[in-house]
């Protein structure tokens, strides 16, 4: 029961959010203040993890197949599938879920209970849009793109652990990446990126919008954002992927 | 004018406002005064629009709140001015910024339009060349007073004002009053202050309404305010006395 009061509660959030903005030119200057923020605080991160998957993909993945009679140039074919398909979209979303996340929930939250988010509908603000739709719209777009990015540096990743691991040749690697690509993969993996965005700037502004009290409240706010986060990007990217793959 | 009629509110069946009924006019400073817990933040929600009342009329010069349609609710919002206890300024903006936000949001001014606007409020509450600073590096009182140049800024109808002088000393508290009652007469505003502090009642009331548990229990002058015949009222004037 509590579950069908919140999901309600969040749909008339998504309804209040997606209203015309009161001034498109404050709505792009929020957005574009967004787009920046969230891709310039979440590239270094982005970047390590998505070196280290591709890096380690290599390694477990020839692992299984030395000794086999399979040509190892399939290793190269394997992670490049693997990182465009699970690994890009969906540990970038679980730690975008992590940073922005958080971030989001606890900057809505302080707002909500220092009162100016009572200020802003004082004064006429339609409040939900004025703080949310610009992060939401910022997702969208910094999420796809970081995500972008993480497909590819996931595959430097694992021709620079070709190289130092002597595995297999960075030459076989590379061959093995440009072996039957299928386009359509990208377009499932950004499908996934743009409904994990929409997933946790939703959530998380949600939570902190709902945010009562203090301070204690609103760790609890930003905890509970990323927690939900986390399971509804799980739980979409499962459906997503039997929808579009199977 | 704002004429309150019948306001009654609760939460999860418990009454926090019964029938309550005030008028409050145009260029008179208007108190509601009552201990904590009497109902005074929740009705003064109510007249905001923050919270609906359950049953009852708020009404703003002719026009009930609570059915306006979305639009209408919005103009009237605009005509309406607030200080926060807390001053409830946004703190990712400046002073300067503070102060303009309602400017960018719903006029069509100019940046030197609104840039002189800004200044003109910031002078009138007595604060220059506070433009650039944030509000985590401004003082409590400054915070109040920024709260309420950014009230005027667009010209308000209706002014509220939530324990204006909670957390302030003596001195800048008569500063905030006597600001409060400047530009109450200055642009002929309906003003309501929710307030303990008796000595700011006894200042600046011209009109006040007496909270008690949920009632609005008197109504009168500052002047009949000792001589109320309201015992609650009188036990309550001299504890804050005392």
């Amino acid at each position: 029961m509590k579950f069908l009061e919140q999901f309600g509660r969040y749909i008339l959030f998504l309804r209040a959010c997606f209203r015309k903005p009161d001034k498109w030119r404050m709505f792009w200057r929020a957005f574009f203040t967004e787009v920046y923020k969230m891709g310039n605080d979440s590239f270094l991160i982005v970047s390590i993890i998505s070196m280290f998957i591709g890096a380690v993909a290599v390694i477990q993945f020839g692992s299984q197949l030395q000794g086999s009679l399979v040509p190892m140039t399939i290793l190269g074919r394997i992670v490049r599938d693997a990182n465009i398909l699970e690994f890009s979209p969906t540990i970038t979303a679980l730690v975008m879920a992590g940073k922005i996340g958080s971030n989001i929930a606890s900057e809505i939250g302080t707002m909500k209970v220092s009162e100016q988010i009572d200020a802003l509908e004082i004064m006429g603000v339609n409040a939900a849009s004025y703080v949310a739709l610009p992060k939401i719209f910022a997702a969208l777009f910094a999420v796809p793109a970081l995500v972008t990015y993480s497909m590819f540096l996931a595959n430097v990743g694992g021709a620079i652990s070709c190289y130092f691991s002597e595995m297999v040749s960075v030459d076989t690697y590379v061959q093995g990446l440009r072996m039957d690509f299928n386009s359509f993969f990208i377009t499932h993996s950004l499908t996934k990126a743009v409904t994990s965005a929409f997933l946790i700037a939703t959530i998380s502004s949600y939570n902190g919008y709902q945010t009562e009290g203090g301070a204690l409240e609103v760790g609890s706010a930003s905890t509970k954002a990323v927690v939900q986060s986390c399971i509804a990007i799980i739980f979409f990217d499962y459906i997503l992927t039997q929808i579009m793959l199977y | 004018m704002i004429a309150l009629k019948d306001i009654s509110k609760s939460f999860n069946g418990r009454p926090v406002l019964q029938n309550v009924n005030a008028t409050f006019n145009k260029g008179k400073c208007s108190f509601v005064i009552g201990a904590s817990g009497g109902g005074k933040s929740v009705l003064m929600k109510c007249m905001v629009g923050l919270l609906s009342q359950d049953s009852g009329v708020i009404d703003f010069d002719g026009r009930d709140f609570l059915n306006l349609d979305y639009y209408k609710k919005k103009e009237l919002r605009q005509e309406i001015g607030m200080l926060f206890q807390g001053g409830a300024l946004f703190d990712s903006l400046s002073v300067e910024d503070n102060v303009a936000f309602p400017l960018r949001m719903f006029t069509d001014f100019s940046n030197s339009e609104i840039l002189d606007r800004v200044n003109f409020c910031l002078k009138r509450v007595k604060l220059e060349n506070v433009n650039k600073l944030f509000p985590s590096n401004i003082s409590g009182g400054m915070k109040k007073r920024v709260g309420i140049a950014r009230s005027i800024a667009m010209n308000p109808k209706y002014l509220f004002c939530d324990e204006p002088n909670s957390g302030l000393d003596p001195l800048t508290s008569r500063v905030i009053d006597a600001l409060i009652m400047e530009i109450t007469e200055e642009y002929g505003i309906t003003t309501i202050v929710n307030s303990h502090d008796i000595k700011s009642v006894f200042d600046m009331g011209d009109h006040i309404v007496f909270i008690y548990q949920g009632k609005s229990l008197w109504e009168g002058t500052k002047d009949d305010l000792r001589n109320s015949g309201n015992k609650e009222l009188e036990l309550f004037i001299k504890a804050s006395e005392f």
